[in-house]
């Protein structure tokens, strides 16, 4: 955040050190530049229609000396259309040609007409300045655009091959730069590529064939090239293996970044699941897989129901909490003679390698967690870095007119689409920011908004409590169905919950919808704001009623219900839940949207085609990998099943965005969303899992009949015996148990630790706050410099008048309005 | 100088590769692209004119075509016709990797209607034309036009010199987060 905001200084400084320095000098000077200057120019077109609003505007301002300029937007806007009434009366053309020629060779309008001289002079500065900081010199405050400029003059005010001249400095700055520097400093200046290879000749003529990465040959250096090129080689694999790229960006032109933001974060979401996985596999399922415990093969039917319900032969595999032994796997024992308890081999020889399956487990999933907690919460910093906008101005028009034009997007019909929509935004932005918007009736209003949300929020209570009382319901049955015979019309009875919640996730925001377009908001970031809510709320609160039945009831009392394992079958549940999610998202893509396409166009005789809600997927993807954070601890290998998930989900909707949807009319502000569907991700979903998953194993017994921790009385304890074991064999790493007790038992030092985070916090506040207040302080300062600027120039056009009337007494007579 | 010859050279492909903010495969494939849209024409041609230049179908509908052309086009004839260079400059500029300010140098330019050197309000009604679109029912009456210059101006120019230089647009361009990404053709 520091760093947007110092950008924001450094043009304002050389602006305001600029008009400094064109003050300071005097008018004699001013004769100087006219002299200088006036040979070089292709076009000293008068601007002549600015240069009457400039001298109305200078006189008015010196006459009313107003000192609080943007407090009196409002006055200024009435007096400036009080001016536009003047200009008609004003005279024209009265600017003399040398008042014309300093106007239009100032630097701040030489980009288009000496851009080559400029350039190289800016690019000059910087060479010398970062010479100078590589020096430590401190001296660089004043070399600015003007500073360069007066040197050329005193140096050579005669000289006319002044861009020559500068060439030359230039290339003596960049020879003494580093190979680094140079190179950023060569890419990033806005020169052509024929005058950039020019000027690289140049500068390294006498290295002919040699890159400017190796123009020094010490053994160090060496070194770090080969580092360099193998980085750049793992880079360019990294970058080609980029996923998905063309189709990302056939979707990006076609409907817009808005859309494209919902397929970045599934891609997001993907790597954080393959990490997962990754990790998982490697350290968890497959020592496992290669010891297998060992137990007595129960004969299941393999019917293909199995897959879908995670029961039967699915039951006692990898997948589930309950195939993992609390065995300590030594490295030298034969496979079949790992068995439950310390392993094999008596006297352990201190060089081999033991394996402690439980401990594995306890560290993998808190180490998956602690690693996922942090990229996350890094990711969400950089993306609010990158929306915050540091001080807000009056209005956006200005903004959107610059930069709303998405250059990626390349087909007729979206740049139609595209056009349309920008000139929407404008009419709008226009209406709100000169009109006022209309009263509608304010207590209908509030009642219809009251209405509505207790529409929502009773709606998502009575949901909850459904699913609560239909949970418990089919407890009942699953503890009846379990005395008879398995069959499977009672394994399908196991999949009536998970279909239930899904469907109450898919009609309940379609519910939402209805009931936000009933209430018909003004302004449509409030509308969304609001369904965003709503949906998530619905989802927090499923997912809590769940948590509760599963954590709260079934893992307290697992012999009432019936288990022997309750975590496989919390395992179970949650492979369950994200199945049928997957089912339901599908069935709604291929019957939603399809169909209600057809109904849209068919009877509806709508011409355009559905829009792709971005929203409500994106939460959609939220809740799919909350479930699987959730049964992580219980079903390890549940990241392989949402790593497939998403896969084929990134498919079907771009098929489907492609063939059902179009791009949407609606404001969409990407970077801010992205930022908020990366906190929502963080907040609700990553920190409610880790607080289960904490909770869980801090104070929920484990089954004592399977699983990693059976015999334990709670799972950390894993950890806790692993500790205890090192210091009593071996001393000297007996520290680390102190570090454990220190940091995992005393409250003291969490206190310390949010007590620091909270300082951190607020001294950058405070700093933001400061600097706010400097860039406010300095935008005053450069109005100030603004009306110094027109007062001198009229001085200048006074006195050249005035010097102009003795020698001409039959002055023009100054010409009225009527020529242009 | 750009080449018509099928491959580049290695020397040349690792300083276009230092000089730009391209890599590798960028520049390739520039190169064939740029050698596509030569090949049905004199083999000693190294320009490629304008309305060849603008059949691409990244730049086809793009409102900004001609005036991106001119703006990157080093040909003394002032014709917007491209070497393979301006077209790298051009892939360049608008690459992912390319900084804020490269990017709001050349967006400056592009959007200077008159190459004068600033933003005036003629520079701003042609901009708001460009972006509103060629039908006639899609663009703003004049009023509003009115409106949205001296409200642009209002809120852009700090001197209050009626126009917007480049550090003005800069530093407008700067509060935006979304202009990195937007500024992007990618081929």
């Amino acid at each position: 955040m520091a760093n947007s905001v110092d950008f924001n200084l450094s043009p304002i400084m050389e602006l305001e050190l600029e008009s400094l320095r064109e003050d300071d000098t005097a008018q004699d000077s001013m004769c100087q530049l006219i002299r200088v200057t006036g040979t070089g120019l292709e076009s000293g077109s008068p601007e002549t229609l600015e240069m009457e609003v400039l001298t109305t505007e200078g006189r008015d301002r010196m006459a009313s000396q107003m000192s609080d300029v943007r407090e009196r937007a409002d006055e200024r806007r009435l007096q400036r259309s009080e001016e536009s009434m003047q200009t008609d009366l004003l005279v024209r053309n009265r600017w003399s040609a040398a008042t014309l020629r300093v106007l239009s060779s100032m630097p701040s309008r030489s980009v288009g007409q000496q851009s080559r001289l400029e350039i190289i002079s800016q690019c000059n500065i910087r060479s010398t300045q970062l010479r100078r900081y590589h020096r430590q010199n401190q001296d660089v405050s004043l070399s600015s655009r003007p500073r360069i400029r007066g040197y050329g003059i005193e140096a050579d005010s005669e000289d006319v091959c002044e861009e020559e001249t500068k060439r030359q400095e230039l290339v003596i700055n960049l020879q003494s730069l580093s190979a680094g520097d140079r190179v950023r400093m060569m890419r990033a200046t806005p020169l052509s590529l024929a005058e950039k290879t020019k000027l690289r000749k140049l500068a390294f003529s006498d290295k002919v064939g040699q890159s400017l990465l190796s123009s020094q040959v010490p053994c160090c250096s060496l070194l770090k090239r080969a580092l360099y090129h193998v980085l750049f080689g793992c880079l360019f694999i990294l970058s080609s293996l980029q996923l998905w790229q063309v189709a990302l960006k056939r979707l990006g032109g076609r409907f817009g970044t808005g859309v494209l933001s919902y397929f970045l974060f599934l891609r997001t979401l993907l790597l954080f699941n393959v990490f997962l996985f990754l990790i998982n596999s490697l350290f968890l399922v497959l020592p496992q897989a290669i010891h297998p415990p060992l137990h007595t093969p129960s004969s299941h039917r393999v019917t293909g129901l199995e897959l879908f319900t995670g029961t039967g032969y699915l039951s006692n595999s990898l997948m589930f909490y309950g195939y993992y032994t609390n065995s300590t796997i030594n490295t030298s024992c034969r496979p079949d003679e790992a068995t439950a308890g310390t392993g094999c081999g008596t006297t352990s020889d201190p060089h081999m390698m033991a394996y402690n399956i439980p401990l594995a487990y306890f560290f993998t999933i808190g180490i998956t967690f602690f690693i996922t907690g942090i990229v996350l919460v890094y990711s969400m910093s950089k993306s609010f870095g990158r929306s915050f906008r540091v001080f807000k101005s009056q209005g956006n028009l200005a903004i959107k007119v610059f930069s709303s034009w998405d250059f990626k997007v390349s087909k007729k019909m979206s740049v139609r689409l595209q056009s349309e929509n920008i000139t929407t935004q404008l009419k709008e932005l226009l209406s709100e920011v000169n009109g006022g918007e209309e009263e509608k009736g304010r207590l209908s209003g509030m009642a219809l908004h009251l209405l509505a949300w207790s529409i929502s929020l009773g709606s998502t209570f009575f949901c909850a409590l459904g699913i609560h009382c239909f949970a418990k319901h089919m407890h009942l049955r699953r503890l009846e169905d379990a005395e008879g015979e398995v069959s499977l019309v009672h394994e399908a009875r196991l999949l009536a919950l998970p279909g239930v919640v899904s469907c109450g996730n898919l009609l309940l925001p379609g519910l939402f919808n209805l009931v936000s377009w009933m209430e018909n908001y003004n302004s449509p970031i409030v509308r969304l704001y609001v369904s965003i809510f709503r949906n998530l709320l619905l989802k927090v609160s499923i997912l809590g009623v769940l948590c509760y039945h599963w954590l709260g009831k079934i893992a307290a009392e697992p012999e009432q219900h019936g288990l022997q394992c309750w975590e496989s079958f919390v395992g179970q549940e949650l492979y369950r839940f994200l199945l049928m999610d997957f089912i339901f998202t599908v069935l709604y893509t291929v019957f939603g949207e399809y169909i209600w396409k057809l109904f849209s166009q068919g009877v509806l005789r709508r011409r355009r085609k559905p829009v792709f809600d971005i929203a409500r997927n994106v939460l959609e993807l939220i809740y799919g990998q909350t479930l699987t954070w959730l049964g992580v601890l219980f079903t390890p290998l549940l990241p392989a099943v949402q790593i497939i998930k998403l896969l084929l989900l990134f498919y079907m909707k771009k098929s489907s965005l492609l063939v059902n949807c179009q791009a949407s009319r609606k404001l969409w502000r990407a970077s801010q969303m992205s930022t908020l569907f990366i906190s929502l991700l963080c907040f609700p979903s990553f920190l409610g899992t880790s607080v289960s998953v904490i909770y869980t194993m801090w104070t929920i017994k484990p089954s004592s009949g399977c699983g990693p921790f059976r015999n334990l009385p709670f799972m950390f304890h894993s950890g806790k015996q692993w500790a205890q074991e090192l210091k009593s064999t071996n001393p000297k790493l007996a520290w680390l148990n102190w570090v454990h007790s220190c940091l995992v038992e005393n409250p003291l030092f969490l206190f310390l630790m949010a007590g620091v985070f909270l300082m951190v916090i607020y001294v950058n506040t405070q700093v933001l706050d400061g600097q706010r207040k400097i860039i406010s302080l300095l935008q005053e300062q450069m109005e100030n410099e603004g009306k110094d600027k027109k007062f001198l120039i009229t001085r200048l056009q006074a006195i050249h008048e005035e010097r102009q009337r003795p020698l001409s007494p039959s002055s023009r007579p100054q010409p009225q309005g009527s020529e242009v | 100088m750009g080449t018509t010859a099928s491959q580049l050279g290695k020397d040349l492909l690792s300083e276009y590769q230092e000089l730009t903010f391209l890599t590798k495969q960028e520049i390739l494939l520039a190169h064939k692209r740029f050698s596509e849209l030569l090949s049905k024409e004199d083999r000693n041609l190294t320009s490629v004119p304008m309305e060849k230049v603008l059949s691409l179908p990244e730049l086809k509908s793009n409102p900004f075509r001609k005036r991106i052309c001119h703006v990157f086009s080093t040909s003394d004839m002032k014709d917007g016709s491209l070497t393979f260079e301006d077209f790298l400059d051009l892939l360049s500029a608008f690459s992912d990797s390319a900084t804020l300010e490269i990017k709001s140098h050349y967006a400056f330019r592009i959007f200077d209607f008159d190459d004068d050197g600033t933003l005036d309000g003629g520079d701003l009604e042609k901009l708001v034309n460009c972006l509103t679109g060629e039908t006639e029912d899609s663009r703003l009456t004049p009023e509003e036009m009115r409106q949205l210059i001296s409200n642009i101006l209002e809120e852009s120019d700090i001197d209050k010199d009626g126009t917007v230089n480049l550090s003005e647009f800069q530093h407008v361009i700067s509060r935006s987060p979304d202009f990195v990404s937007s500024f992007k053709i990618v081929l």
